[in-house]
């Protein structure tokens, strides 16, 4: 059994008892896990579950229970998701995470992957602005007001996506042959990365109200949404740059070769293959850059952590603090987690031999 | 169009080249005419890839003047355009595009440099692929074929484009013994067809075959230049007879 356990394991998927008891380290592997589960899962499933508040959503059914807390979250979860959005008009934030969630679900295909996709995006931004901050039709929302999950979506598909491109071009500008050009690049990356990203939220928000005069000064949302992008920029550009520079040089010679411009040498030849080469470090910034978005709450933007610990201010309930953080945790994991699986997806696609 | 029709396939003048101290080109002068097939041999470092290269300006030369078909040779967009829609080039190391398949590596620059129409770039590139004796590998990726594959769908890339010059850098160096000939056989067949060649090659049996003249480089210079008889049999230089004792066994 111990002697043919690692050759049939990669002929054949053993089943899962083989597996577990295996060899001595298997089997000792397998009982520490058993006991850990046998004495922790018991008291976690009465806490979240068997004793567990769940309806009716009020403070006293909490008051009864001995476990979690969960109308607390069943009852706020509009305020939570949400944040201090006014409350006839949640269905506006609520359309736009539909939105934002259904396009993203959307353009994971890559049989999607076309100029209409752009199009479809800046049709899509563009109803999301108007369904959040109202005119025409709509009552206005100052962006004050709006919290929750859609300013984390929005924060980080507009970052993201507007980030992504430019640190392409910011990546090509650090390797330009003009001098100028190369030195601009650098001095902003250099600048951007040196600084930490809450300072630059300060910045944005404390330091250019007081340089600009308040006819051009865009608002709070307007100024976190570009230090974010800015910061992104800078941080993918670096990764971009690190597979241009895995390139061979046989491969630019190919495409001027046959006659492409630089535009051409660049988007159909270099990037994909820089691209390609990055996945995993692109993945990494990119999901760094979901999770930054929290940091907005310093200067008092309401995102989902921020409306959550909002929300846990009402002194009619017993705030019930692990149970609304570890909601937002799923929210959180929900949208980490897909887009690894995504990035996972691209790098099966990449490395297949045939499209 | 300043294309001259009776102007030679490609002058070189007076051409110079320096990487750093090192010089690559002393003052280089080669005519070649229209349909004309050369071989450039030499050792290793003489100047035969650089001289071949400045002609598609890979390279840039320093001073000197080349022409293809009439037209100067610069590193303007302009001249660049121009020369690469009339030079084909293959390499020694192939430099297929990994993330295509044969197919795409073929269309690409005739669909986004000559605007053909995708279905008319397809087509275009499946009856290349067919020349080269591999159409049935179209829809695999350049990493699946073996060598000699792949430098074949080199070659049908680069006469995707059409051009009236084919040079070749050293292309079958990187190929294993046995998958030579395929190669071989694939230019010596553009060789009938008339094309005009450059060939940078240590393969003799090539040259005697398919060339109208042999050039045998050292340091930078052209020293010799002669039809394979002859130059085979009566090398006149020194050098050459040094070189040609050291390949030929």
């Amino acid at each position: 059994m111990i002697s043919t356990s690692s050759l049939s394991r990669k002929m054949n998927p053993l089943p899962f008892l083989a597996r577990s008891f295996g060899s001595p380290i298997n089997i000792l592997i397998t009982v520490v896990f058993a006991g850990i589960l046998f004495f922790a899962l018991p008291p976690l499933v009465r806490w979240a579950i068997t004793d567990a508040a769940f309806f009716p959503a009020i403070p006293e059914t909490c008051k009864s229970a001995s476990g979690a807390c969960w109308s607390f979250v069943i009852a706020k979860h509009s305020q939570i998701l949400f944040g201090i959005y006014p409350d006839g008009e949640r269905w506006r934030p609520l359309l736009v995470c539909a939105l934002l969630i259904g396009m993203l679900i959307y353009s994971v295909r890559p049989s999607a992957w076309s100029k209409r996709l752009a199009w479809v995006w800046a049709g899509g931004l563009g109803l999301s602005w108007w369904l959040m901050g109202g005119g025409i039709g709509l009552a206005n929302v100052e962006s004050d007001l709006w919290g929750g999950l859609p300013v984390t979506l929005i924060l980080t598909v507009v970052a993201i996506g507007l980030g992504f491109p430019t640190a392409i071009l910011l990546a090509l500008a650090r390797r330009s042959k003009l001098p100028v050009i190369r030195l601009l690049a650098t001095l902003f990356i250099e600048m951007t990365r040196a600084l930490p990203l809450l300072s630059i939220l300060f910045i944005a928000s404390i330091m250019l109200p007081l340089m600009l005069p308040e006819e051009i000064l865009p608002d709070k949302f307007f100024r976190a949404l570009i230090a974010l992008y800015l910061f992104a920029s800078a941080y993918l550009s670096e990764v971009i740059r690190g597979g241009l520079q895995a390139i061979p040089k046989g491969q630019f010679e190919a495409g001027e070769a046959i006659g492409l411009s630089f535009a051409q040498l660049q988007a159909k030849i270099i990037l994909p293959q820089a691209i390609n080469v990055v996945i995993p470090a692109l993945t990494n910034t990119i999901i760094v850059m979901i999770k930054n978005t929290s940091l907005v709450l310093v200067v008092g933007l309401f995102d989902l952590i921020s409306s959550g610990k909002a929300a846990l201010a009402d002194p009619e309930w017993s705030s019930p603090s692990i149970e609304t953080y570890l909601f937002i945790t799923l929210i959180y994991f929900i949208l980490c987690f897909g887009f690894s699986r995504f990035a996972d997806r691209m790098e099966q696609r990449a490395k297949a031999p045939v499209k | 169009m300043t294309d001259d029709n009776s102007a030679p396939a490609v002058t070189l003048s007076n051409v110079e080249k320096h990487f750093g101290s090192f010089q690559a080109l002393r003052s280089v002068n080669l005519d070649v005419a229209r349909g004309e097939r050369i071989v450039i041999c030499g050792p290793s470092g003489s100047g035969k890839s650089t001289l071949i290269r400045c002609i598609n300006q890979l390279e840039q030369h320093e001073a000197g003047e080349i022409r293809v078909n009439g037209r100067e040779v610069g590193s303007e967009p302009a001249q660049l355009e121009a020369i690469r829609r009339e030079v084909g080039m293959v390499f020694q190391s192939f430099n297929l595009f990994p993330h295509l398949t044969i197919l795409e590596n073929c269309a690409l620059a005739p669909i986004w440099v000559k605007k053909l129409p995708k279905a008319d770039a397809e087509a275009k590139a499946m009856a290349l692929l067919e020349r080269v004796r591999i159409p049935d590998q179209a829809h695999k990726r350049p990493g699946q074929l073996s060598g000699g594959q792949q430098q074949r769908v080199a070659i049908a890339r680069a006469l995707c484009m059409e051009p009236s010059i084919m040079l070749f850098d050293e292309p079958t160096s990187a190929l294993d013994p046995e998958m030579v000939k395929e190669v071989l056989d694939v230019m010596l067949g553009l060789a009938d067809d008339g094309m005009t060649m450059l060939v940078v090659t240590h393969e003799m049996g090539f040259a005697r075959q398919a060339a109208n003249r042999v050039i045998f480089m050292d340091q930078g210079e052209i020293l010799e230049s002669a039809p394979p008889d002859q130059f085979f049999a009566n090398p006149q230089h020194e050098r050459t007879k040094t070189f040609l004792g050291q390949i030929l066994h």
